[in-house]
């Protein structure tokens, strides 16, 4: 079929206005293909990475069992369960735990926790304060800490705390002063701020504070063990089939993020369905473009169409005539067009580096391979209707013309 | 003497009802291997008919068609394509050259389309018709530059480039100057005595009928001298 490659070709390079015309139009089927892709892609990372950029992908919690009920007394018995309010839910064994979740592919940082709630006194100001001990060299697991920092350090260490701007702010407390910190258990300590955060977060930056695990384990009455191991993976979407991983591996209930975030995972979905009909439209565009191109073309070749059959050319060889014409546009389009789109990509600023009120366009989620792909299908399956036609064309009435 | 082909009683008849004409009437002819031919007669006789059936391009409403031992008739579009591009040359009236190529890629067609690509064998055996037709300087020129008589003589090299056994030729010089035409003529009688290929040649001009040994007249849809 060498020789149908060669008239296919001759016959696109024999006008070359129409055929530059035709692979433009294509093109630009194909950049606005492109064009969507990376910034449906860029939106969806742009809005994951602000709301659960800084979470837990997955986070393992202890469970807080009821208490057992020990009544067992012949007749009818009406009992009430109430869980202790300071009773604390550990993950005893989370040491023996966590090499192996550490080894689970895909999981980027864990970070055993000791979570719980106290009082930060200084002088006559008293704020109540979510307190998370984490261990020494591991702030920034999974929240950035360091990346927020606006004052001091992260490094947590004995005797020392981490608050939020605004907390700092509510307790007048500046680097280096000291404040006292009640735990719900009615254990107290002294400790010494060594670093302000800011992350733009109200409910954090005005109720959080972080310590080291050791002042955590004091202040909680926690020899050992953990409440929680928060576990950040390096691709967020895959938290679902790695905690499922997780689970099945430790019998930990590993709860992924996107339980509890289905309003935002719908969201996303929409965005991205939008994403599908708009490439969806571009891609209708380019076949019907190509199809009724290579319609025109058909019916302007009918007398040479009719020369050929004449001259023992069968169905089939006209069919790839115009089939392979299809698919050069299709081919010579999608290059281009990607070409276009991702030379319009690159002056945006790379996907770890969106900043507000740009557009988060993701030039790695620009689907090049997969565009020109889809078009020069579409342009094959646009010619074959015209392959077709020009395959039936009677050469006695083709020749006459 | 070998026949070459034999058409019996072929009616054609073209539009069903009211609107049905019967172009050929029961037309029966024979053709032997190596005869050069004019079919002549009136507009409308049927002629370009016949040509047609002969060059397989259509089948008659009924009648017998057999060329080489083959029934063309009971074949299908498959097998009568492969044998019209082995056994059969056309030549029109308007030349009919594909416009986007040259002189060589013209005549190469029937052996390239055949073989899926241009052989170099196709392209020496390309150019040495061509150079017979007196168009050495114009091998790769674009038949767009072309004049009409060398057009023609285009067409004729193509019509012979698979060596066929049977040349149909449907007015070849109408729409030539009277120089040209006898410069056609010429090299198919050429062709004709070297080669031992039939031509059957339908026209209108008595002088180009002249040029073959037999004429065989058409009118009304059968032959009738």
């Amino acid at each position: 079929m060498l020789y149908a490659l060669k008239i296919a070709i001759r016959y696109l390079t024999a006008n070359k206005a129409q055929t530059a015309l035709l692979v433009t139009g294509v093109a630009v089927g194909v950049f606005i293909f492109i064009f969507m892709s990376a910034l449906i892609g860029g939106l969806a990372e742009f809005i994951l990475s602000r709301t659960v950029g800084d979470i837990s992908h997955i986070t393992i919690e202890a469970e807080d069992r009821d208490p057992a009920v020990l009544i067992d007394v012949p007749g009818h018995v009406l009992t009430v369960t109430e869980r202790g309010r300071t009773r604390t839910a550990t993950l005893a064994e989370a040491e023996t735990w966590l090499p192996l979740i550490e080894a689970v592919p895909g999981v980027r940082a864990v970070s055993p926790q000791i979570t719980g709630a106290g009082f930060l006194t200084r002088g006559a100001q008293v704020s109540q304060v979510s307190v998370t001990g984490v261990e020494p060299g591991r702030e920034s697991a999974i929240l950035d800490l360091d990346g927020y920092i606006v004052e001091g350090t992260a490094r947590l260490g004995s005797g020392l705390i981490v608050l939020g701007r605004d907390l700092a702010d509510d307790l007048a407390l500046s680097l280096g002063q000291t404040v006292r910190l009640q735990s719900s258990g009615g254990v107290t300590a002294l400790l010494t701020l060594s670093g302000i955060f800011e992350t733009g977060n109200g409910a954090m930056d005005g109720a959080r504070a972080f310590v080291s695990l050791p002042v955590a384990r004091t202040l909680y009455s926690m020899p050992q063990g953990v409440t929680r191991i928060e576990i950040k993976l390096d691709d967020l979407n895959a938290a679902d089939a790695t905690a499922l991983r997780i689970r099945s591996l430790t019998g930990l209930d590993a709860v992924p993020w996107t339980d509890g975030a289905e309003q935002l995972m719908e969201a996303l979905n929409a965005q991205a369905q939008t994403g599908y009909f708009l490439k969806s439209f571009a891609l209708i565009t380019i076949v019907i473009g190509v199809a009724s191109a290579l319609m025109l073309s058909t019916y302007r070749r009918r007398p040479e169409i009719g020369i050929m059959r004449a001259m023992g050319a069968g169905r089939n060889f006209v069919v790839f005539v115009f089939v392979t014409q299809g698919a050069l546009i299709g081919l010579l389009g999608g290059i281009l067009g990607a070409a276009l789109g991702y030379l319009a990509l690159l002056p945006f600023p790379p996907r770890d580096a969106f900043e507000p009120g740009t557009l988060p366009m993701d030039i790695t989620q620009g689907s090049y391979g997969l565009a020109i792909t889809l078009t020069v299908i579409g342009a094959i399956l646009a010619s074959i209707l015209p392959a077709r036609a020009a395959s039936r064309v009677d050469p006695v009435t083709a020749i006459g013309q | 003497m070998i026949t070459l082909l034999e058409v019996r009683d072929l009616v054609k008849t073209y539009g069903t009802g009211e609107a049905a004409t019967r172009v050929l009437r029961g037309l029966s002819l024979r053709l032997e291997a190596g005869e050069m031919a004019a079919l002549l007669g009136p507009s409308g006789a049927g002629k370009s008919t016949l040509l047609t059936i002969l060059g397989t391009l259509m089948k008659p409403t009924s009648g017998t068609y057999e060329m080489l031992r083959h029934d063309m008739i009971a074949a299908d579009d498959r097998a009568l394509t492969e044998f019209r591009n082995a056994h059969i040359g056309f030549v029109f009236q308007f030349h009919n050259l594909l416009p986007d190529f040259t002189a060589l890629e013209n005549v190469v067609f029937p052996t390239a389309v055949r073989e899926g690509r241009e052989t170099p064998a196709a392209r020496t055996r390309g150019r040495d018709l061509l150079v017979r037709m007196g168009l050495a300087n114009r091998i790769d020129f674009p038949t767009a530059n072309l004049s009409g008589g060398q057009k023609q003589r285009v067409a004729v090299a193509r019509a012979l480039m698979n060596a066929p056994d049977l040349v149909l030729a449907d007015e070849p010089t109408g729409n030539l100057d009277r120089a040209s035409a006898m410069q056609v003529m010429d090299l198919i009688g050429e062709i004709n005595r070297e080669e031992g290929t039939t031509f059957l040649i339908s026209t209108h001009d008595e002088k180009i009928a002249a040029f073959c040994r037999r004429q065989i007249e058409v009118a009304d849809g059968v032959v009738t001298g």
